[in-house]
């Protein structure tokens, strides 16, 4: 049994893993909502699927990427998205928005109570009263507004992303729009005549022109209000490469009012008119006909977004890094379990599992490096991702040397954190947008940003391991001598790791800087958190060839690296000052101090007298008063 | 005594004791960003021997903290004089003297820089050509003599000198010039708008009508002072012209004559002049497509210097600057509308030095801790044999 059971539980895990992916098939007669999220739009600067649009759009507007009715029943982001674009009076009554602060209630009457989604129907009456107090807090910078004011300015952002969604595809509220457009098409060409002889001076069909002029109007403000450009460039004739410049893609009203002059509607208009009839009057095969004719068109004409689109699709489904998270919890507490019994079992499970964790994180970074077509850290969000990647694999090559389960838990605590933070990151929207113009080059993202979270990685793995080593040591008798200096050691190696990768990226950072702002170093608060690492690192390791610290100053150290690490990774920002700072993270402010405050406690609890250690009192009480063994320091070379 | 003075500049324990002041300093001075500004708390924190508390006034000011230049310092004699007293070449600390090798080119460097290193802007509209860059804090007071039609003899004379002297001779002019007031940040007001006792300081020119009110020091990335001054003119050979306000807010030069020539006087940023000169051909400003995000910045000049006999057009974009002649132009900003372009221009003799440094640092990290992890590993290997 012991021997089978770390095979048992990989093959439980990887199991339930493939059977959340195994996609139920829409049945024939359903609206085919799986194939309508791969369609390609561009978005945000970028060729996405609907499906992230609306992934996106719901986690902005209602927090989630899931909708629940009141009623009872769910809606996934796609099926909310469908809505919003073809059926908006349906959409109006779905309740997304989220509003908690009871001021922003109290401006329309309401009282708080154990409600906090409302629908679009439900503001109607204030949306003037919202766009005047939300440009009011607008005007501020972030760290000023108070609570009353962000909330106001979030729920007045998500009315807006909403109404440029429901004005997206068609004018919100049209009944028969791909009848419109055939009308609209057909009269173009009388108009026109009207209007050469209106400027001739001669006798013109005026109710032709009016006609054409009113509807003009009509797709000029669609124009204006489009979220989404849907309609993707056209190949110019005879030419064998399609056309992918991102700036050629146009929103469907623009693209009405390019046919003015073209005399024809660009056919993925009138395909999404079609749909979009079917859809309002229920018409399933006509809907799933229709986006079949579009989804081949897309993969004729945009081959290659429309390879991308499907591959973000299936990305999307997948949450690589969700079901990662599972299995890293699960692996930490197999690894900890270890400690207390069936050890070698135990710490084999927690190693596979990891394996198995470690081969879906990886599969989830390079998927988004495919989909940017960029290095794996460009914001916050990514750079979470891949120090817990990164922690995770040198945790593994620890677990591997030393084959003791510390490797193995260290791996499972930091890939959930990490995962944990970045999920939280993840609510402002698209984690893969542009980078703005200083940061548009892949080999300084490539270096500098990559050695600079590897050695966030490499921070907080220390860290870690000098947690391990203080709770075991404190509250348990697992910590032997053997164990702690294993610990110690793996600590040390971390530590110089770190150093290595925090200082050459650091340095690569000051080289970067000089190329672009023309001066190596500007005591730019990211750059001074980073150089803080680098001093922390230095210090930690003279102290030690020194001789001033032994096993337990060491611990400390690297417990202080997690504050000094934390700070350089999320507290600078928090500043709102400097060339690095991406915008103020109210939220994430009590987490980082009750982080540091924790790291505080756990240093205080490792200063404490020997006596008090679980581990060693009873160490001390066998050796008469002799302290336990502590390694000495290793000597310089 | 010197023994032991010895013994503490090369004691490892001063090592750890200025790095982690080090940190408490860096630390320090990032939260002080907040309210002062990254240059202003760049000053008194880092480009300093001390840092002082209370941080301005007339009275008593007390050192509170070594700052960045006398820590820096102390590192770099100790980190030489540890190496100078310990150095034994072997084979198995060539990683530690290549780090500490590259450490001091690395501060060296940054010592170096902070002193000689030049920093200004450029701001070119479209189709406009400068042969200077201006300094992006100091200001200077330019007088003008225009009477040849060919070339104008221009004094400047720095902030830094109007600040402290009140009386200014110089033997090119004809003319004395008396600092009456000076004010490092300011606000002009019409005199009509100023409200009640408003008075101007000057008595000639557009100032007679002008009321100024000192302002606090700019502490914003991209703000800048706008100093203004009252100068009298005395012309040397007796008697007094008048009063001028000068001001880096008030556009074109004022004009006088003085001793038969025409003079024209004006407070404006200080300028470093080239011995070549940049037209700015376009300035481009990409976005992504449905986004008000940047995607680049382009501005296209063209160089002209009849020394060298070079001119040809150059595009300057994010990351790629142009290098010419010992200076650096790069692509900072531009103005709100797209209508001009604002390049950095730099002078910095030792910007090779870092790069030296990181590599030296490097090798000397991978070749140290390679070592260790040899000789770790065989530790393994044998414990586990």
């Amino acid at each position: 049994m012991k021997r089978f059971l770390p095979w048992i539980i990989l093959v439980i895990a990887a199991g339930s893993i493939a059977a959340n992916w195994l996609s139920p098939k829409t049945a024939k007669d359903e609206f085919d909502f799986a194939k309508f999220g791969r369609i390609p739009v561009l978005v945000g600067g970028r060729v996405k699927p609907l499906d992230t649009v609306g992934r996106n759009s719901l986690l902005i507007i209602h927090g989630k990427q899931e909708l629940r009715l009141e009623g009872g029943g769910q809606l996934s982001a796609i099926q909310w998205l469908t809505d919003v674009l073809f059926n908006a009076s349906v959409a109006d009554q779905y309740p997304v928005f989220v509003v908690q602060n009871a001021e922003v209630l109290g401006l329309f009457g309401w009282e708080q109570s154990d409600r906090k989604y409302f629908s679009f129907a439900e503001f109607t009456p204030f949306l003037k009263q919202i766009d005047e107090q939300g440009a009011q807090s607008d005007k501020l910078e972030g760290v000023q507004r108070s609570a009353y004011q962000s909330a106001i300015l979030n729920l007045r952002n998500g009315l807006a992303l909403y109404q440029r969604l429901k004005n997206s595809i068609q004018p919100e509220g049209a009944e028969n729009f791909a009848a419109e457009l055939q009308s609209f098409e057909s009269s173009v060409p009388g108009a026109a005549k009207a209007a050469r002889e209106f400027e001739m001076g001669e006798n013109f069909d005026k109710a032709k022109l009016n006609d054409v002029a009113q509807l003009v109007q009509r797709y000029e403000r669609l124009s204006e209000m489009a979220y989404v450009l849907a309609v993707p460039p056209t190949n110019p004739p005879g030419s064998a490469i399609p056309a992918t410049a991102n700036s050629d893609w146009h929103s469907v009203g623009d693209s009405l009012l390019h046919s003015v002059g073209a005399g024809e509607i660009h056919p993925i208009v009138t395909e999404y008119a079609i749909i979009s009839d079917a859809y309002r009057t229920n018409d399933r095969s006509l809907f799933n006909e229709h986006l079949n004719q579009m989804t081949n068109s897309f993969a004729e004409e945009q081959p290659n977004a429309a390879k991308r689109a499907s591959f973000e699709f299936l990305f999307n489904f997948l949450q690589p890094f969700s079901q990662a998270m599972a299995l890293y919890v699960l692996a930490f507490l197999l690894a900890c379990a270890s400690w207390l019994g069936w050890s070698q079992a135990l710490r084999r499970s927690a190693f596979y599992l990891l394996l198995l964790a470690l081969a879906i994180h990886t599969f989830g970074l390079v998927s988004r490096m495919y989909l940017q077509e960029r290095p794996p850290v460009t914001n916050l969000y990514s750079s979470a991702i891949f120090i817990g990647w990164g922690a995770v694999i040198v945790a593994l090559i620890l677990e591997r040397i030393f084959r003791d389960g510390i490797g193995a838990a260290c791996a499972g605590a930091i890939g959930f954190v990490t995962l944990i933070i970045a999920h939280h990151l993840a609510g402002s929207g698209d984690t893969l947008e542009m980078l703005q113009a200083v940061l548009d080059t892949n080999i300084w993202l490539a270096t500098h940003v990559v050695a600079i979270t590897t050695g966030y990685s490499a921070m907080f793995l220390a860290g870690m391991l000098a947690i391990i080593y203080v709770v075991r040591g404190v509250f348990t008798r697992s910590l032997t001598k053997q164990t702690a200096d294993s610990l110690a050691r793996m600590t040390y190696g971390v530590v110089c790791f770190a150093t290595l990768f925090s200082f050459v990226g650091t340095v690569l950072g000051g080289i970067w800087a000089d190329q672009s702002w023309g001066r190596f170093w500007g005591w730019d608060p990211k750059e001074n958190g980073a150089v803080l690492i680098v001093l922390w690192c230095a210090i930690i390791l003279h102290a030690r060839w020194g001789g001033f610290i032994r096993q337990r100053g060491l611990m400390i150290m690297a417990l202080f690296g997690n504050v000094v690490t934390s700070f350089s990774w999320f507290g600078v920002n928090m500043l709102g000052v400097g060339l690095h700072s991406y915008g103020f993270m109210q939220k994430a402010f009590p987490w980082l101090v009750g982080f540091m405050v924790s790291q505080f406690a756990l240093m205080c609890m490792a200063a404490m007298p020997l006596e008090r250690w679980r581990s060693f009192r009873t160490a001390s009480a066998s050796a008469r008063g002799v302290r336990p063994q502590i390694s000495p320091a290793p000597s310089t070379g | 005594m010197l023994r032991k003075l010895i013994d503490l500049m090369t004691s490892l324990k001063l090592t750890i004791v200025c790095l982690a002041a080090g940190m408490a300093l860096i630390f320090a001075g990032t939260l002080a960003q907040v309210h002062l500004g990254i240059h202003e708390a760049q000053q008194r924190y880092f480009q300093s021997f001390f840092v002082w508390w209370p941080p301005e006034g007339r009275g008593l000011q007390i050192p509170i903290f070594p700052g960045g230049h006398l820590l820096g310092a102390v590192l770099l004699i100790n980190l030489i004089a540890a190496h100078a007293k310990r150095f034994r070449w072997t084979w198995r600390k060539l990683g530690i003297h290549l780090t500490h090798a590259g450490l001091i080119i690395m501060l060296a460097g940054g010592l170096f820089t902070d002193l000689f290193a030049v920093e200004s802007h450029m701001r070119l509209g479209r189709g406009d050509t400068k042969n200077y860059s201006e300094d992006m804090r100091g200001t200077e007071l330019a007088v003008i003599d225009t009477s040849d039609n060919d070339l104008d003899q221009v004094t400047a004379i720095p902030d830094t000198v109007l600040r402290h002297n009140r009386l200014i001779d110089h033997s090119s002019l004809p003319f004395r010039i008396v600092v009456r007031n000076f004010y490092q940040n300011s606000r002009l007001k019409m005199l009509g708008q100023a409200g009640e006792g408003a008075r101007p300081i000057a008595n000639q020119g557009p100032g007679a009508m002008i009321a100024v009110e000192p302002a606090p020091r700019a502490t914003g990335v991209d703000e800048r002072d706008v100093p203004s001054a009252a100068v009298e003119i005395l012309p040397k050979d007796g008697g007094s012209l008048g009063t001028w306000l000068v001001s880096d807010a008030l556009g074109a030069p004022q004009t006088f004559s003085c001793g038969g020539r025409t003079w024209m006087i004006t407070l404006r940023p200080a300028r470093y002049y080239k011995p070549y000169s940049v037209t700015l051909q376009k300035f481009t400003h990409e976005k992504y497509a449905g986004t008000e995000i940047p995607k680049n910045f382009a501005s296209k000049v063209t160089l002209i210097d009849p020394e060298k006999s070079v001119n040809r057009d150059v595009l300057i974009y994010m990351n790629h600057p142009l290098r010419y002649r010992g200076e650096t132009f790069y692509q900072a900003g531009f103005q709100k509308d797209d209508s001009a372009t604002i390049l950095q221009v730099v002078h910095n003799p030792s910007f090779i030095a870092p790069y030296v440094a990181c590599i030296i640092v490097a090798a000397g990290l991978l070749v140290q801790f390679g070592f260790h992890l040899v000789g770790f590993s065989r530790q393994r290997r044998s414990a586990i044999a």
